[in-house]
Order: C-alpha cells, then structure tokens, then sequence
C-alpha cells in the first residue's frame, strides 16, 4: 500500500447547510494535484452525491458528525472517504441501483449512479444501526 | 435571492442563481411552484446561467417542475447549462423529458 503524500481531515454537523462547505473544502485540499477545471469538478460532485446521502439518508432520525477524509498519492491518485455514524443500509447493492431511493420524490434516486459515473470507483460499506461508509477514487492526470 | 421570476407571454422564466444541491434545491423549488401554480405557464424556462454548480438535487429540481407542468401540460425549457451541468443532465437522460436549449457562444 503506497503512502499519501498528503492527507486532511475534516468533520461537520450533519446540517444541509454544510454540503457545500464538504465539497468546497475537499475540492480546495485536491487542487493541489493540478488538475483540470472538469475532473476537479466531477470529484466535487461526487462528495457532494456522498455528503448529501450521509445527511439526508444515514442521520434520517437524528443529527450527527460527517467525517471526511481526504488522501492524495504520489501518482495523482486521490481518495476521499466520507463517513457517518447513522443508520446504515441494509442492502448497499439494492441502494446503490440508479433510481432506488428512499428520500421522497424530489430525490432523483442518482447519487450513487452520479458517484460511479464521476469517479475511478466507489466503495460502499455499510453497518444498520452503525453507519456507513463511501470510499471515491479518482486519478487526476496533470493539466497539459 | 436565488431565484429571479419573470412572466411574458405564457412563459415563465425562473432564472436560478448559485450551486444547487440539496440545501438549496428546496428553496428553489418553493420560489418556482408558488407562482408556477398561479400562473400555470405553457411552458417553464429554467435558466442555469448564473448556477456553477449542481449535483444530483438539481435533476430533482427538474424533474419535478417537469412533473408539476405536466398537471396542465406545460413544458419545461433548460437554458444556459454549462458542459459540467450538461453532463449530469446527460446521465439523468433529462432530454426525454425537457428540452434543452444550447449555450450561445
């Protein structure tokens, strides 16, 4: 396992307020792999799809902490893993399908389809009762 | 405000200002369908042009309005989608549902 060459922590309430703060921060960390304006920006959304979920979907009952972690690797290789301690999924594979959502019908169902579609891949382990966790990978090449 | 409301001829343009994710989404969304009920538009013009980001929620917004319109058959119209928003656009397959005028320029 190669060693990050830099990494950030950040935490938040789970208050919707804070999704933009998540993905700003992540994206702010990122920037220091030069990428380019659109693959920053796939990244940014993709917290965004992760962070979102955490809020609206794993502290559905009561408020708690996101935990976001961000790593970036000599090779331009950067993971983000955002965390909650909320209600977990009881079926990561049936959640994760494009349309499957459980947060009313003015949630597209498309977070994790938008994560797939954005990132290098995600990782999704979940815990009911504990929480759960998504793991985004992306290689960002170098600006020409 | 994140939204800007004008009526002409049957056409209600909302134009949307700032990143559009789950937060701000419901806000939008409030603005837009109070006066959307009142007015029941032909057709809904919703302008991206000053939105330089949105996730997911914002195919939410969407398809909503589309399905709020529908109530009177009304269409909705997508204007001035930066290549970011267009591509989830694409993924949502919005373009089965609204139409989607190009950027000028």
């Amino acid at each position: 396992m190669m060693k990050p060459v830099n990494q950030a922590q950040i935490s938040f309430p789970s208050y919707s307020v804070n999704e933009g703060f998540g993905r700003a921060a992540v994206a702010a960390f990122l920037a220091q792999l030069d990428p380019t304006v659109a693959d920053l920006a796939d990244m940014r959304t993709a917290v965004s799809e992760a962070v979102t979920n955490a809020i609206v979907h794993g502290y559905r009952d009561k408020k708690g902490t996101v935990y976001i972690s961000a790593k970036i690797f000599e090779d331009g290789k950067a993971v983000v893993r955002v965390r909650d301690k909320g209600c977990g999924i009881p079926d990561v594979k049936q959640a994760m399908e494009p349309l499957f959502t459980t947060g009313g019908e003015e949630r597209a169902g498309l977070g994790f389809a938008v994560m797939q579609s954005f990132c290098d891949s995600v990782r999704v382990t979940s815990t009911v009762g504990r929480g759960t966790s998504v793991t985004l990978t992306k290689h960002f090449e170098p600006k020409e | 405000m994140s939204v800007q409301l004008s009526y002409k001829e049957g056409v209600l343009t909302a134009k949307l200002t700032g990143e559009i994710d789950h937060h701000s989404a419901r806000e939008m969304r409030e603005a837009i369908d109070d006066t959307a009920q009142k007015l029941k538009p032909y057709c809904l013009r919703l302008d991206f042009m000053e939105v330089p980001f949105m996730d997911s929620s914002g195919v939410g917004l969407i398809l909503g309005r589309v399905r709020l319109c529908n109530f009177w058959r009304g269409r909705v119209v997508l204007c001035g989608l930066s290549p970011n928003l267009n591509k989830m656009v694409e993924l949502a397959g919005i373009s089965s549902v609204a139409a989607i005028e190009r950027r000028a320029g």
